[in-house]
């Protein structure tokens, strides 16, 4: 019961955050609150006992994430985002209708927590149920991640190294004649 | 009476799913109705810990432990889930970084990061885009 | 941020436990929480704290770009081999029983080749991709090669 009560806490404060984000017009205070927004979001995972992904998240969303965001903040030079005052019915519209849609199918979905849910009654119970016998590792995050789910795990590996690589051509500036270049045309 | 419980049942029990839609719609609203580039992949970044939220709210269940196998727990979490977000956060950050270097390059190449701004310059030709 | 003398003691006694505690998440990932993934963000965040205290100068004199690079394929090299010494042994790719000669050890050894490369792999392009960002934001004409 608890948990439920600090999952829904959290989960408030979350939506809160996010409307924060959608509302303010300064780019600073901005890359700010989504570190909160990441670190609130490591938190809940915990709560619903992912704390892998809790770690991951606490890491990635407000250490390595938000600093990015205040490095290209800094490079681009701007502190105020260019705000209308006129309210956008269109955006709204679609996003409104998106949502409702959703909420529909979401009433099909299992109650929170029943373990007889759909999504438990697939692979996951030969993993907990063999996982450490079939690959001696207690922890089956681990164990589905590199051994079970061996080639996907691969190609996301590969997707960040092409990912760093295309930031490296993109930004890296490391001959100096290219840039000489650059500056006459400019 | 009835209205209590029809409430309980379908408002406490979906919150995760609601919040992670709500969450989600928040996140669509910046990417299409704000201009500036940096504003926008924050938007998509909500979007994405929607998603996240999603499944990992899929995978809990009740009076479950953390999917680690140890003696004196039976009732684990799904494991699934959580390898899937685990390794969609990281490629997300270096995807984004992605994002922030073509930001970048714009920035330099038209000086601007809103979006309106840019296909404003994109439609000048001649001697105006030499001025501006 | 180089004047400030809390925030570099502070952050001169944080690093090291950053970095003990990604080295603990990497290894120790197969008991409790933790893999490769975690380990190289956690260890990309120290050194970028590093960086954002003592500036980008000192820090890649401790760890050099070019060598980032090498790790950052590198660590996509291991897992791959890992998967390619599978097929050598007799097995499929990626099918670690057969690293050796009981199929639970060769999960096991599998399995923590491929989180350090996956570790080797996260931490070293998170670092390139800080480095590469903050490099451009430097003033032109310091930056040869």
């Amino acid at each position: 019961m608890i948990d439920l009560i600090i999952d829904m806490v959290l989960l408030v404060f979350l939506i809160a955050m996010a409307i924060a984000i959608l509302r303010i017009c300064g780019m600073l205070a901005m890359a700010m609150l989504f570190g909160l927004y990441s670190l609130l979001m490591a938190g809940l995972f915990m709560v619903m006992d992912a704390p892998d992904v809790a770690f991951t998240e606490a890491a990635v969303g407000s250490g390595v994430s938000t600093v990015l965001m205040l490095v290209t903040l800094s490079l681009t030079k701007s502190r105020y985002e260019k705000t209308t005052s006129k309210f956008q019915w269109r955006p709204l519209i679609i996003v409104v209708s998106t949502g409702a849609a959703l909420i529909y199918g979401i009433h099909d979905i299992a109650l929170f927590g029943d373990p007889q849910a759909a999504v438990h009654q697939h692979v996951a119970n030969h993993y907990i149920a063999h996982g450490q016998a079939e690959t001696g590792v207690p922890n089956l995050v681990t164990a589905v991640l590199a051994s079970y789910r061996g080639f996907d795990t691969l190609g996301e590996v590969v997707v960040i190294f092409t990912a760093g690589i295309g930031v490296m051509l993109l930004l890296g500036r490391t001959r100096r004649h290219v840039r000489k270049s650059d500056e006459d045309v400019a | 009476m009835i209205m209590t419980e029809y409430f309980l049942e379908h408002f406490v029990s979906h919150f995760n799913y609601w919040a992670a839609i709500i969450i989600m719609m928040i996140g669509l609203y910046i990417v299409i109705s704000h201009t500036n580039l940096i504003k926008k992949i924050a938007g998509l970044n909500i979007f994405q810990t929607a998603v996240f939220l999603l499944y990992i709210s899929l995978g809990v269940v009740a009076g479950g432990t953390a999917p680690i196998v140890a003696d004196g727990f039976s009732v684990y979490s799904n494991p699934l889930p959580h390898v899937l977000m685990l390794t969609a956060i990281v490629v997300g950050v270096a995807t984004t970084a992605l994002a922030f270097a073509l930001i970048v390059r714009i920035k330099e190449a038209y000086d601007r990061v809103e979006e309106d701004d840019i296909v404003e310059k994109d439609d000048l030709c001649g001697e105006e885009a030499d001025q501006w | 941020m180089k004047d400030n003398i809390i925030l570099r003691i502070i952050a001169k006694l944080l690093i090291p436990l950053i970095i003990l505690f990604a080295l603990y998440v990497q290894f120790h990932g197969d008991y409790s929480p933790g893999g490769g993934f975690q380990a190289g963000v956690i260890f990309s965040a120290a050194f970028i704290l590093y960086t954002l205290v003592f500036g980008v100068d000192t820090a890649e004199e401790v760890v050099p770009e070019r060598a980032l690079r090498v790790i950052a394929s590198l660590g996509v090299l291991v897992y791959a081999g890992t998967g390619l010494a599978a097929l050598i042994m007799g097995g499929e790719f990626l099918n670690y029983s057969k690293l050796a000669t009981d199929a639970v050890t060769g999960q096991h050894i599998g399995i923590i080749l491929v989180e350090l490369g996956v570790g080797m792999t996260v931490s070293s392009v998170m670092l390139l991709i800080f480095f590469t960002f903050a490099n451009r934001g430097r003033p032109e004409g310091n930056d040869y090669d």
